[in-house]
């Protein structure tokens, strides 16, 4: 199954300049108001990819982050990252302290003492494969795109490496592979997803704390567990329209 | 030289917690250069324009440095951003295949429509009549490349004249929306970046557009005040008392917006507040308070604001408009400083800082910045000797 991405022609811009005026009318028209959350695919049979994360689940092992740095060939560096995992730690004087060493691969430590604990919990976070994507919005060329599938994706051999999207992305998903000068992101494992196999991260997860599937189908585990569970976003009020829900997700968690 | 060097040292310094991808900062030095020279461009040119249609006589012997200040800018102005692309020799898709919905690819249209067909042919037709003289006067190659530079349209009768004038003036009332255009738009490629609580705002294109006017101006005052003393003529005091005012009210406005637009922050105090805040008290308390509005906007108004009550001998005029000009350049330039590097000191998580230090060794950022501030001036020396606007025929205008 290849790419169906959009790439832009000569001819289309051309054709697009005439209708982009119409079309922002248009859409602005059209759109009546959602629900925060993208749990369904706007048009098309497909599939439509999202992901959940079952916080209490998860022991903070940060197999997923060490698993797609092996993966996708992710520098191993502590600034470049696909897939890390955050603690949250909040005290009993509403301080919240976060920290994310090595995006957890390199173990957490808990320097507050237990008694001084109001909650505490590990937040694995990657892109959110949102579904209106400010990093897609705002590339110059169109290399960053999202597949049919709802994937938000990377044309590395076409991206000039500007770093917009990376300003752009609200949840720091994205980052400039140092290697190749372009824009680097997790790709939810396309080329795994492609040969019917699931994504490194989902694999490495010890505890099933990560759920991935297609939104369309009524009867996916990740559909069931969105309608099950109180699930949330990050940042709904940006209104990227998210396909990455947390189960039951603090408010601190930003 | 490990080149992560400077990554580490951000990473033991960290304040709080920053989202792993954040503690590069993706847009250094360069892009503090990019809005910069744009907004000297615009302003510059808003200044020509000004003169030209509001037909100020006392900016007069501004007005060709102006615009050929405007042009040596404008000329570099797009190469601070294709020096910092990871893939520079790839740029040009920008223009052949650009994201409509991308705010710097449209950039590059509104750059060309700005460069091609307002600065140039503004200056081809307020010089054309003149190239045609020199070109009869000079023997040889010069006689030549003057000729080329008029593209063979020889005619110098008194009608062609009035037809230059006529169209100069259209393109120049055209000119200024484009002026605006080109700088607003700038600041609409960090206005519009919702993840960005410091950037995101619609003041962002006004503030740009301000502080433009002001840094061109300031700038053309400099040049003009150097250029007038290299060639060992005497400044008309009224030109630079003039350009002063412009500059204490547009300055005035400038600082007005901004303040608007940091009182508002302040008075809604949404989610980013606390961590901009701060930011500001903190990491960037040097270069706002101190260089930004201490430096580029509290002095200058303070000096010409006393100097409109009492005027000074010429002398320490001319020296204090010097001063005050540069005062404000270096202010705009923390401007430009703090909101590009600024908007990247704190994380979106709202929970911590990372840090930047110019790197001026291994890093290629810096010398590239300095050398694509200093190309313009050897650009305008050139233009200055090949168009001298000294030389011009008084034009009927
Ligand atoms: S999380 Fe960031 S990188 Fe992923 S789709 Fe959303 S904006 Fe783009
Ligand atoms: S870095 Fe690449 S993918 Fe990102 S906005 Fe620039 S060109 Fe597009």
């Amino acid at each position: 199954m290849a790419i169906k991405k959009e790439n832009f022609s000569r001819r289309d811009f051309i054709k697009n300049s005439s209708m982009f005026a119409g079309g922002v009318v248009l859409v602005s028209l059209l759109n009546p108001l959602k629900v925060v959350y993208a749990t369904k695919k706007p048009k098309g049979k497909g599939k439509w990819y999202g992901i959940a994360i079952d916080i209490e689940k998860c022991i903070g092992c940060a197999n997923c982050a060490r698993s797609c740095k092996a993966e996708n060939g992710v520098p191993n560096e502590p600034f470049f990252f696909r897939n890390w995992v955050e603690q949250y730690t909040i005290t009993n004087d509403d301080e919240v302290k976060v920290s994310s060493p090595n995006g957890g691969i390199d173990g957490f430590t808990q320097p507050v003492s237990d008694d001084e604990i109001y909650k505490t919990f590990f937040v694995p976070k990657m892109c959110n494969h949102c579904a209106i994507s400010p990093c897609t919005q705002v590339c110059p060329v169109g290399a960053s795109f999202e597949s049919p599938e709802g994937i938000a994706l990377v044309d590395k051999s076409y991206c000039i490496g500007c770093g917009y999207c990376v300003q752009a992305c609200p949840y720091g998903c994205r980052y400039i592979d140092p290697a190749q000068g372009v824009a680097d992101k997790c790709t939810l494992c396309y080329h795994r997803l492609e040969k019917d196999l699931d994504p490194a991260c989902m694999m490495a997860c010890p505890t099933g704390a990560r759920i991935y599937g297609d939104l369309n189908d009524k009867t996916s585990e990740l559909y069931l567990f969105i309608k099950e569970n109180n699930c949330a976003v990050l940042k709904p009020q940006l209104n990227t329209k998210s396909k990455l829900y947390y189960k039951d997700l603090s408010q601190e968690v930003h | 030289m490990n080149k992560y060097e400077s990554l580490y040292e951000a990473l033991a310094n960290l304040d709080g917690y920053i989202y792993p991808n954040e503690i590069a900062l993706n847009w250094d030095l360069l892009i503090v250069m990019y809005p910069y020279i744009t907004g000297l461009v615009a302003g510059a040119f808003i200044l020509a324009s000004l003169n030209r249609v509001f037909a100020i006589k006392a900016l007069r012997p501004t007005y060709e440095i102006s615009l050929l200040t405007a042009l040596s800018f404008m000329l570099v102005a797009t190469m601070p951003l294709i020096t910092h692309l990871g893939q520079p020799w790839r740029f040009y898709e920008m223009l052949v295949t650009p994201h409509l919905t991308s705010a710097m690819a449209i950039f590059g249209f509104v750059y060309l429509w700005y460069l091609m067909v307002v600065l140039l042919l503004e200056i081809w037709f307020d010089y054309r009549y003149d190239m045609v003289i020199w070109s009869k006067q000079k023997k040889g190659f010069m006689s030549f490349v003057y000729k080329v530079l008029t593209l063979w349209v020889l005619d110098t009768s008194p009608q062609s004249r009035r037809t230059d004038e006529k169209i100069g003036y259209f393109i120049t009332v055209v000119g200024i929306p484009s002026a605006f255009l080109l700088h607003g738009y700038v600041g609409f490629i960090f206005g519009s970046i919702k993840a960005n609580p410091w950037w995101s705002t619609v003041m962002m294109p006004v503030i740009f557009l301000f502080s433009a006017m002001v840094s061109g101006i300031a700038l053309v005052m400099f040049i003009y005040m150097v250029v007038t003393y290299l060639r060992k003529q005497k400044i008309d005091m009224n030109t630079v008392d003039t350009i002063s005012k412009y500059l204490f009210y547009i300055l005035i406005i400038d600082f007005s917006l901004e303040s608007l637009d940091q009182i508002h922050r302040i008075y809604e105090a949404d989610e980013s507040f606390d961590i901009l805040k701060i930011l500001v008290h903190g990491k960037l308390f040097f270069t706002f308070f101190i260089m930004q509005i201490g430096v580029g906007v509290i002095i200058p108004l303070l000096t010409m604001g006393t100097m409109m009550i009492k005027k000074p001998r010429e002398k320490i005029r001319k020296i204090l408009y010097l001063i005050i000009s540069i005062c404000v350049l270096v202010g705009i330039f923390y401007m430009r400083w703090n909101v590009v590097i600024g908007g990247q000191l704190f994380s979106k998580s709202f929970y911590g800082f990372t840090s930047y230090k110019v790197d001026m060794i291994s890093g290629s950022g810096f010398w590239l910045s300095l050398l694509w501030f200093i190309i313009p001036f050897f650009i305008l020396a050139f233009l200055l000797w090949l168009l001298p606007p000294w030389k011009k025929k008084e034009s009927i205008h």
